[in-house]
């Protein structure tokens, strides 16, 4: 069992519920966890779970029914300094060049140009895409923008870093290749990171710690300590330890994607052509 | 050689594809292939170029209808662009009124030209007012579109980092419509001309039309097409100055 520290954010009893009346859907219920300093957190869950909804409501995006959201004790009623959002979406700001995207937090904040570019390019040789400042987003592949858009979250250097899917959009090899930038990343800055995913593989390779959601209402199944070494090394997830903790997750899974799926039929079936 | 390859060669292809055509157009007049009296010999109409500039002030009229293009494209901008905003942010205004500016951008403005007769006189004023009222309708649907088209990730973003509504406005919402702003611009600006010159020929002053329509009455066929030419070349300086400004827009944003 991995010794934690002292909580940096905290979800308390969070709900959320969409609709009114008869339609009213429950898409989180009664979430609680907290995530210590410096911890690199995945909640996982079939698709349906309200997963990307407490993403919103953590990020101040969007506001809770019931509970609360804290960091350091601070409540979280609207997007805060502390949380750097990176979203499922491509997100990159086409009309800007790679290096004025990265710089953009800095810019509103009102940081001089100068010291501005700097540190941005500090932020994009982090994600490995040194020699492209002056790139345009549309000459990117899309693995290449979402590491803009990390470098963006990342150069106002919050607190904590909370990603939506950032490589649900992209192939299964760069998926992998992206995470161990991510790890990287998460290891030289020391950053308390809340990933959520649909990839178990990713959950595992990444996490100190993983959280798996019921499908509708979202709730907390269960937690999952991943105790493997880091660096997370081609020979560690090869390894039968992380085959075991993947099998673990599944199992939690699949009776949660199973009920997503038939949800879905009858969904189709009552609701032909919605 | 990429500056030739990307920039001069496309340049170079249609002007020599112009000559081409004005080449075979040539001959098959010459050869009476198309009738003479109908169409006059691409170097006749060259060779009006000194005579309309000199006897028919060709200069001045092109610089009245410049300038009354001018003038009703920067209101179509002032007034198109803020209208859209005003429909953007007041979901019941767009939805009681975004059918009627898709229908007076369809309809043919240029027939009810006694009524602004009447309303503002024969001057270069109605010229204006009534292509004002013909290129407003695209700009303001183009600007409705643009706004609505923005992705709503790049608007969370921008809420994720804690701007201001004008900080959204300028740095997010407005740079992500430009390219739609532009295509509705190039619209009205289109809708203009050809209002302005319609308007011109139809009731008999101000630059170009006019001018067209006194060398078409005189039955000076070269003079009327090099006046058209004209027409042409006041179009293609307003486009290239759209593209200048699209172009310096983009590089401010970056």
């Amino acid at each position: 069992m991995t010794v934690r520290g002292p909580a940096m954010l905290k979800i308390e009893a969070v709900s959320k519920r969409y609709g009114y009346g008869a339609s009213a859907v429950t898409a989180v219920d009664n979430v609680s966890f907290d995530v210590a300093a410096g911890e690199f957190m995945s909640i996982i869950g079939p698709s349906g779970c309200g997963k990307s909804t407490l993403f919103h409501v953590i990020g101040g995006l969007t506001g809770a029914d019931e509970g609360r959201v804290s960091v350091e004790d601070e409540p979280v009623t609207a997007p805060h300094p502390a949380i750097g959002m990176v979203f499922q979406e491509e997100s990159t700001f086409p009309w800007r060049s790679v290096a004025a995207n990265v710089a953009f937090p800095l810019e509103v904040q009102g940081v001089a140009k100068r010291e501005r570019l700097e540190r941005a390019r500090r932020f994009i040789a982090l994600v490995g895409l040194k020699g492209f400042e002056n790139h345009m987003p549309g000459e990117l592949s899309g693995g290449m923008r979402q590491r803009v858009s990390i470098a963006r979250t990342l150069v106002s250097e919050p607190k904590i870093l909370l990603m939506d899917e950032p490589f649900g959009a992209l192939d299964e090899q760069t998926r992998l290749l992206l995470g161990e930038k991510v790890l990287e990343i998460q290891q030289e800055l020391k950053q308390t990171t809340l990933l959520i995913t649909h990839s178990i593989t990713e959950a595992v390779q990444l996490s100190d710690r993983v959280m798996v959601m019921t499908f509708r209402p979202g709730r907390v199944k269960r937690f999952v300590e991943i105790d493997l070494p880091r660096p997370r090394t081609a020979e560690v997830m090869t390894s039968d330890r992380f085959g075991h903790y993947v099998a673990q997750i599944w199992g939690d899974l699949r009776e949660e994607a199973s009920r997503g799926m038939a949800a879905q039929e009858e969904r189709v079936r009552t609701h032909p052509g919605v | 050689m990429r500056h030739w390859r990307h920039r001069l060669l496309p340049v170079a292809v249609g002007l020599a594809s112009l000559a081409l055509l004005a080449a075979v157009v040539e001959l098959m007049v010459r050869s009476s292939l198309i009738n003479p009296f109908i169409m006059p010999t691409p170097s006749s109409v060259f060779g009006s170029f000194g005579r309309l500039i000199g006897e028919e002030h060709g200069l001045a009229r092109l610089g009245a209808t410049a300038a009354e293009v001018l003038a009703a494209s920067v209101l179509i901008t002032v007034v198109g662009v803020p209208v859209a905003l005003l429909l953007h942010w007041r979901v019941r205004l767009r939805a009681a009124f975004e059918s009627w500016v898709a229908a007076l951008a369809a309809a043919p403005l240029v027939l009810a030209y006694p009524l602004f007769l009447v309303l503002f006189g024969r001057s270069q004023l109605t010229i204006v007012v009534m292509a004002f009222a013909a290129g407003v309708a695209p700009v303001i649907l183009k600007t409705v579109e643009g706004f609505a088209g923005v992705r709503p990730v790049l608007v969370d973003v921008g809420r994720s980092l804690r701007l201001t509504p004008s900080q959204l406005f300028w740095k997010i919402l407005l740079p992500a419509a430009i390219p739609s702003i532009f295509v509705g611009l190039r619209l009205g600006l289109i809708f203009a001309l050809l209002t302005v010159t319609g308007v011109e020929f139809l009731i008999n002053i101000g630059g170009l039309g006019h001018l067209i329509n006194e060398l078409a009455e005189r039955y000076d066929m070269p003079g009327t097409y090099a006046a058209i030419t004209f027409v042409v070349l006041v179009s293609v300086i307003f486009f290239a100055i759209l593209e200048s400004g699209e172009r310096w827009l983009a590089r401010s944003a970056r």
